[in-house]
């Protein structure tokens, strides 16, 4: 492909090619979400709509930041989740059911055993890694394919997990009158993230250092992934498993650990919020699983899986979703942050294309031909 | 005993619709992930559809309008995956997931826009769906379900385009060496899921209720009917069969609370529970000689070998 360039220059060009490609599917999502607002109400569309959501957290400073930060750390957490498996060619459709029994690990730990934070985080972990590993063992020794696999355990998981939180409304965890768990701050303030001055800060009940647990996560996986030998098989096995298997990697151990360890990252998430004293389990609502964990696919996939840079798009995301919330309900309904967040994962899906198109624009290699030329004329329209 | 006939019957056929639509779609060999998208926007089709028709409008009108809206919502719907996925050669599960996040956020904010308010609940009256043989009330969709079950098995077994798709699911090159076209044959097999999956969404939200708040989407059902379509080896009568399995545990679920059943003690999120861990063991047993179309979620390239 590169002819007289050295290695280095196309590994830039590469990560090159996937920062615009992602920035280019954020500027279409947003530009859907406009012209969703301009159709609603032209009148307010641009100041009360458009505006505040890109906004975000900055039109109600420092309260709004406060809260992107108290969401981007569960968001990054699912995000290197799925990013994660991505590497080892998993797709973790069942971040969600991960969390969901991430949620409750914490929380029983909390409520009931009234263990500090930290053991309440691992225990998270715990609970996330056992419901990542199912599938991941499924996949392995069965070839059943994970997709299938976790949306049925998230199902099973969130039934579970609401079937013992809830127990017919005596659960210990249950508060009856909030329909909710109990408020951590009051039932169990030893489990409570540290906030280290950052709820003062914000003017927030739920900002804590969680969004630096988060951040060095993320560094710990681009480690894992970058710097060690099980980051190599690990990544071996996602390019080509029976190459990975010729070379003498143990396929099957790296699948069940790939998938345990990402369920161990979407429990951690849910750890990092409800341990933030801020978010409370619900039993009650037995008909969705928690978007966090699908949002978590929209992060991975915007940061082209890669951990660093799912600590950004999950920040963007969460971005976003607080500006939509303060959106003016009377003319718009904050779900425009979602359609947005929606269309940018649609776009993602196909996003290797784009960033094939964007390298090509780049750096006009003439001789290259494409198959898959069609959409390139309206891609080269956005980009510019 | 008569209640859980109802249940079953009515959450059985909408399960059943579905995972047809799903089966089509695999056996062109396209994933539909999306079709928990596909139910949600088929519904509010349908509903948009009996909320604005005038009450004064014969019902069986009312009837055919609203399905057909829903089923045209679902198919155009499922245009999206199909060109993700068929033309730009897209991972057809990060579509199909992407269009089910889609779908509600849409669903969510066409709902409020529609009501002029903060409230996505639509109200609607569903008399017209509505009739009852002994007793036993049932919709017009468990009548419309069975022709559609007759219809799909007698496309997919008896016709040459039933024998073309499923073709292009198990080696689309081999189907593209004899001069068949793989891109339309995909294409064909997402619309129709499309076009089963709106009115399945359709089903599942009528019959039961007179209001529908959309910020709950199908509540899951365009994934159970995926489980459905597995535990039905992707064949139309085990689907029909699957799915009342499936639909009599749901039932269970929804009157657990209200019958003699309650003295067990086991509470709804059990039952609920119950069909996915049926599936799963299902899925274990029959991995090894499974009959899931060879080449489904492959994109379809023409100079690949």
């Amino acid at each position: 492909m590169s002819r007289n360039k050295s290695n280095v220059g196309m590994v830039l060009r590469q990560k090159g090619s996937s920062v615009l490609a992602a920035i280019l599917c954020i500027l279409i999502g947003l530009a859907v979400g406009l012209i969703a607002l301009f159709i609603i109400n032209p009148e307010h569309a641009w100041d009360q709509g458009f505006m505040r959501i890109i906004q975000g957290g900055f039109y109600d400073f420092p309260y709004g930041v406060g809260r992107t930060l108290t969401n981007s750390a569960p968001l990054i957490m699912t995000g290197l989740s799925v990013a994660f498996a991505f590497k080892t060619g998993l797709f973790n459709i069942g971040a969600a059911g991960q969390y969901t029994l991430g949620a409750f690990g914490a929380l029983y730990c909390a409520l009931i055993l009234h263990l500090p934070w930290y053991l309440c985080l691992l225990a998270s972990a715990l609970f996330g890694a056992v419901w990542g590993a199912i599938p991941g063992i499924f996949k392995a020794y069965l070839n059943i394919n994970e997709v299938i696999t976790s949306i049925m355990f998230n199902w099973i998981g969130l039934y579970m997990v609401n079937e013992i939180v809830y127990a017919r409304g005596t659960g210990a965890m249950y508060d009856v009158k909030s329909t909710r768990t109990w408020k951590l701050v009051d039932t169990s303030p030893e489990s409570v993230i540290p906030s280290a001055g950052m709820s003062e800060l914000f003017h927030t009940p739920s900002t804590t250092i969680a969004i630096f647990l988060a951040i060095a996560a993320a560094v710990l996986i681009w480690v894992i992934l970058e710097k060690t030998t099980f980051g190599y098989e690990l990544k071996a096995v996602g390019l080509n498993k029976n190459a990975a298997r010729y070379a003498g990697i143990n396929e099957k151990k790296n699948i069940i650990l790939s998938m345990t360890i990402a369920g161990a990252l979407a429990g951690f998430g849910a750890g990092l919020l409800y341990l933030s004293g801020g978010a409370e389990w619900n039993p009650l609502n037995t008909t969705t699983l928690p978007a966090m964990g699908f949002n978590g696919i929209a992060t991975a996939l915007l940061a082209a899986s890669h951990p660093i840079g799912t600590i950004f798009s999950s920040v963007f995301i969460s971005h976003i979703t607080v500006g939509g919330s303060f959106l003016p309900t009377r003319y718009f309904p904050p779900e425009i942050a979602d359609l947005i967040s929606g269309i940018i994962i649609y776009l993602c899906a196909f996003a290797m294309l784009f960033r094939g198109v964007i390298g090509r624009m780049l750096h006009a290699d003439k001789d290259i031909s494409d198959a898959n030329a069609e959409p390139a004329p309206q891609a080269g329209k956005e980009a510019k | 005993m008569l209640l859980l006939v109802k249940y079953t019957l009515l959450y059985g056929i909408v399960l059943m619709l579905v995972a047809l639509g799903g089966m089509f779609s695999e056996h062109s060999g396209v994933i539909n992930i999306a079709l928990e998208g596909i139910m949600v926007i088929g519904g509010l089709g349908g509903v948009l559809a009996v909320a604005l028709l005038p009450n004064t409008m014969p019902p069986l009108l009312i009837v055919l309008i609203s399905i057909a809206v829903a089923a045209v919502s679902g198919m155009v719907y499922s245009l999206l995956l199909a060109f993700a996925s068929i033309h730009l050669k897209a991972d057809q599960t990060i579509g199909g997931t992407a269009l089910n996040m889609l779908a509600t956020a849409l669903a969510i904010i066409l709902a409020k826009n529609f009501n002029g308010s903060t409230s996505s609940k639509i109200d609607y009256t569903n008399n017209a769906f509505l009739f009852s043989i002994g007793g036993l009330e049932l919709s017009v969709f468990v009548p419309l379900g069975i022709v559609l079950l007759i219809i799909s098995y007698i496309v997919m077994y008896k016709t040459r385009f039933g024998l073309r798709l499923r073709a292009c699911g198990e080696h689309p090159q081999a189907a593209d060496s004899v001069g068949i076209n793989v891109y339309k044959m995909r294409y064909s097999g997402v619309l129709i899921s499309g076009f089963l999956g709106g009115i399945g969404g359709l089903a599942y939200i009528i019959p039961s209720v007179q209001t529908w708040n959309f910020e709950v989407g199908v509540a899951g059902t365009g994934f159970l009917a995926l489980a459905v379509m597995i535990f039905g080896q992707w064949k139309p009568v085990h689907i029909f069969g699957a799915a009342m399995f499936f639909a009599v545990f749901k039932s269970l679920a929804n009157i657990a609370d209200a019958t003699v059943l309650s003295q067990l003690g086991w509470s709804s999120n059990i039952y609920n529970m119950m069909p996915f861990i049926a599936s799963m063991v299902i899925l274990a047993f029959t991995s090894k000689n499974s009959m899931a179309p060879k080449a489904e979620g492959i994109p379809y390239d023409k100079g690949s070998r």
